[in-house]
C-alpha cells in the first residue's frame, strides 16, 4: 500500500521562491507573531507571499492576523484566500474556533495531507508557522520539501537557547539551511544570545526588544505594523 | 473538486511506481477510498480519466471503498464512521482533513476525542500492474 498524496508535493511547491520554516525549540517565544509579521512585511514589499499555520493544535496566526470570515476556494484542490496581501492556510477553515486534540501521526496526515492540495501556485516567499519543538511537523517538512530553510526564534532565557542548541544540531547534521536566529523579547543589552548563536556557526539575524505594544496590536494589521516589533521584523527580513 | 488534487497525486504516485518498475503499459491501479474522507467517486474517476498520461492510456482504475473503523484509545470501543450522523459543514471539514475527526467526533461510549484511525481514512494505492519493458 503506497500513500499517494507524497507524491504530489514536489509539484505544490514548484512555483513557490523560498519555503522559510520559522520554528522554535520551545513554545512562548513570539514564533507565531515573527512569522506573521514577517509575511505581512514582505508582502508589503511587494512579494507574493503565502502563510501556512502548521501549528495545528494551537494555531494563533489567524489571531494576530485578525483573519475571519474567509475559506479557501475549491479549485482541483484548495486554493488560500488572500488576506493583507498574503495567500493565508490555516486549519482553523475546518476546525473553526473548536479544539482539535492530534496525536502526532494525526498531526502528520494532516500536513500531508493539506501540503498535497492546497495550490499556492506563484509564490515569492511561502512563510510556515511551525509547532514548537522538534516534533513530526519539523521532521515531515524536513522529509518532504526539499528545499525548507529554517528562521528560528529564541528568547534571551538560557532555557529557550539550550533547545535552539538541539535544533540547529539536527538541523545541520541532516544538511538543512538554517538562514539564522532572531532573538525576540529581549530586555537588556546583553549579547549573550548574539555570542552563543555565533558559536554554533549560525548567522544572527537580529534582536527585537520586549514590546508592550504589540500585545494592543493584536489582530489589527495596521497597529500591528507600527509598533517597534515590525520595525525590527522589518530589519530582519530584509537580512533573509 | 478536492478530488481532483487527490487523483494528480495518485497519478504521480503511480507513474512513480511504473517507473521504478520498469513498466512500459499500466493496465490496472488498484485505489482504495476510505469513507472517513467522503470522496466522491464518480468526480474522482473523471478526474483520473482527464489526467491519464500516455502509459496509462488502457488503464482501469479499479476503486474500492473501505469502512472507517475507529478506535478509542481511553476505553477501547470500536465503531464504524457515519457521515449521516454529521452536518453537512462538519462532512465537508472531515473531507479535506479528515483528522479533522477528532475535532468533532467523540467515543460513542465514554466520550473521547482520543481515537485511532484504524482503516478507511484516505486514498491508498493498492496496486500498480502493468507490462515491463523487454530488455533488448
Amino acid at each position: 500500500m503506497v500513500d499517494p498524496r507524497t507524491s504530489i508535493i514536489d509539484e505544490r511547491m514548484r512555483g513557490i521562491g523560498r519555503i522559510i520554516a520559522v520554528s522554535s525549540g520551545k513554545g512562548g517565544v513570539g514564533k507565531s507573531l515573527v512569522a506573521a509579521t514577517l509575511a505581512l512585511t514582505l508582502a508589503k514589499k511587494g512579494y507574493k507571499v503565502g502563510l501556512f499555520d502548521l501549528d495545528f493544535t494551537s494555531p494563533s496566526t489567524h489571531i494576530i492576523l485578525g483573519i475571519e470570515g474567509v475559506k479557501p476556494k475549491e479549485e482541483k484542490g484548495i486554493v488560500p484566500p488572500i488576506v493583507h496581501g498574503i495567500k493565508y492556510m490555516s486549519i482553523i477553515y475546518y476546525s473553526g474556533e473548536y479544539v482539535s486534540p492530534l496525536r502526532g501521526a494525526d498531526v502528520s496526515n494532516a500536513l500531508i495531507e493539506l501540503l498535497s492540495i492546497t495550490r499556492w501556485e506563484r509564490l515569492d516567499f511561502l512563510v510556515m508557522d511551525m509547532p514548537p519543538g522538534i516534533g513530526d511537523a519539523t521532521l515531515d517538512l524536513i522529509r518532504l520539501i526539499r528545499n525548507i530553510e529554517f528562521l528560528i526564534v529564541t528568547t534571551p532565557a538560557q532555557l529557550a537557547f539550550e533547545t535552539v542548541r538541539k535544533l540547529v544540531s539536527l538541523l545541520k547534521e541532516l544538511k538543512i539551511p538554517v538562514i539564522g536566529v532572531v532573538e525576540n523579547m529581549r530586555m537588556n543589552n546583553s549579547k549573550t544570545i548574539q555570542q552563543q548563536t555565533m558559536k554554533l556557526g549560525v548567522e544572527f539575524l537580529g534582536e527585537i526588544p520586549y514590546d508592550p505594544k504589540v500585545e494592543e496590536a493584536i489582530g489589527n494589521t495596521n497597529k500591528l505594523l507600527g509598533t517597534t516589533f515590525a520595525k525590527k521584523v522589518e530589519q530582519i527580513a530584509s537580512k533573509i | 473538486m478536492h478530488e481532483w488534487a487527490l487523483a494528480e497525486a495518485v497519478i504521480a504516485a503511480a507513474s512513480e511506481i511504473a517507473r521504478k518498475e520498469g513498466l512500459k503499459e499500466v493496465r490496472e491501479v488498484e485505489i482504495k477510498v476510505g469513507e472517513l474522507q467522503q470522496i466522491e467517486l464518480d468526480i474522482l474517476e473523471f478526474a483520473l480519466s482527464q489526467l491519464k498520461p500516455a502509459k496509462f492510456k488502457h488503464t482501469k482504475f479499479s476503486i474500492e471503498v473501505a469502512k472507517a473503523e475507529l478506535k478509542c484509545r481511553v476505553c477501547g470501543h470500536k465503531w464504524f464512521f457515519k457521515k449521516e450522523k454529521l452536518d453537512e459543514s462538519t462532512a465537508e471539514a472531515i473531507h479535506f482533513i479528515p483528522e479533522i475527526a477528532h475535532t468533532y467526533i467523540k467515543c460513542p461510549k465514554c466520550g473521547s476525542p482520543d481515537f485511532e484511525i484504524l482503516q478507511g481514512r484516505g486514498v491508498w494505492l493498492e496496486s500498480v500492474k502493468g507490462v515491463k519493458q523487454s530488455n533488448g
